[in-house]
């Protein structure tokens, strides 16, 4: 059993997640939508905080509300007017767009909860037992069976040829 | 109802479905949206939500592991570097068309 508070959290959680989701798809001033996708990750946030994956949540703050909502919201300000309303959809290209999405939410719902293998209550866990910064930070840099330092260093030099093709494709003729 | 609350597990369906809402949003915001830089946002949903899967499959699943983990930091940096280029090329585009609709990016036709 769970304590009346997580029950609260998870309900909070799960539904921010949902409802800003669908705003940040649908608003049609397009400030706000990167404003809906910000609340949706802090969202996400939440929820690897709340499965105990503290450094994870703590990236997806930094990275994605720090790095990338920012970069999104200076390129909106460069390339349109933020007051604007984007055109109105056509009706039927709507209806397409919908009926996708849910024949889609539909059949992967449908076959999760089928599998009844997949539906698991969370494991009990000693704090040991879950990832610390130490062995984060030894497995990220370890060349050992379980080592990340290739994929590691495959990182760093896509964000050198990151840094470098941003330059290049963005620089002024 | 109270019983309800008394027996009530965080079990992995409660995270999948959530997870599972934020990818068709974002496969509707792809589908529907004509402006770049929203379609790149409905990109983001998607990437968020399989993120998300990971790591509730590795907590779920194999607890004590933490490849899952592992997959969601690289792919947040992947998702980082793929949202500058992106936006680099965008920024490019609104120089050339004067306008990030998709409608009207058709320079590249022949």
């Amino acid at each position: 059993m769970e304590s009346l508070l997580s029950i609260m959290i998870y309900v909070v959680v799960a539904l921010s997640i949902m409802i800003f989701s669908v705003l940040a798809v649908t608003t049609r001033k397009i400030l706000r939508s990167a404003t809906f996708l910000l609340f949706a990750l802090f969202g996400t946030a939440a929820v690897y905080f709340m499965l105990g994956y503290q450094f994870l949540g703590g990236v997806q703050i930094a990275v994605y509300a720090g790095g990338i909502v920012v970069l999104f919201v200076f390129s909106i300000l460069l390339t349109s007017h933020p007051g604007d309303n984007s055109s109105k959809l056509e009706s039927k290209k709507k209806a397409l767009g919908l009926i996708g999405a849910i024949a889609m939410f539909v059949v992967c719902a449908w076959s999760l909860i089928s599998r009844c293998s997949l539906i698991k209550t969370l494991p009990d866990l000693g704090e040991a037992e879950l990832p610390t910064m130490s062995q984060i930070g030894n497995d990220l840099l370890s060349s050992g069976s379980n080592g990340y330092l290739l994929p590691f260093e495959a990182i760093s030099v896509l964000l050198l040829a990151c840094i470098i093709g941003g330059i290049v494709v963005a620089r002024k003729k | 109802m109270l019983d309800l609350l008394n027996n009530f597990q965080l079990n992995s369906l409660m995270f999948l479905i959530p997870s599972l809402f934020m990818f068709c949003c974002g496969v509707y915001g792809f589908l529907t949206r004509r402006n770049m830089i929203a379609m790149l946002i409905s990109l983001e949903l998607m990437l968020n939500s399989v993120d998300m899967n990971f790591v509730v499959f590795n907590r779920f699943l194999c607890p004590g592991e933490m490849e899952g983990m592992f997959f969601t930091l690289f792919a947040i940096a992947i998702a980082a570097a793929e949202t500058a280029v992106a936006i680099a090329i965008i920024i490019n585009a609104y120089r050339i068309a004067k306008d990030i609709d998709v409608k009207d990016l058709t320079k590249m036709k022949f």
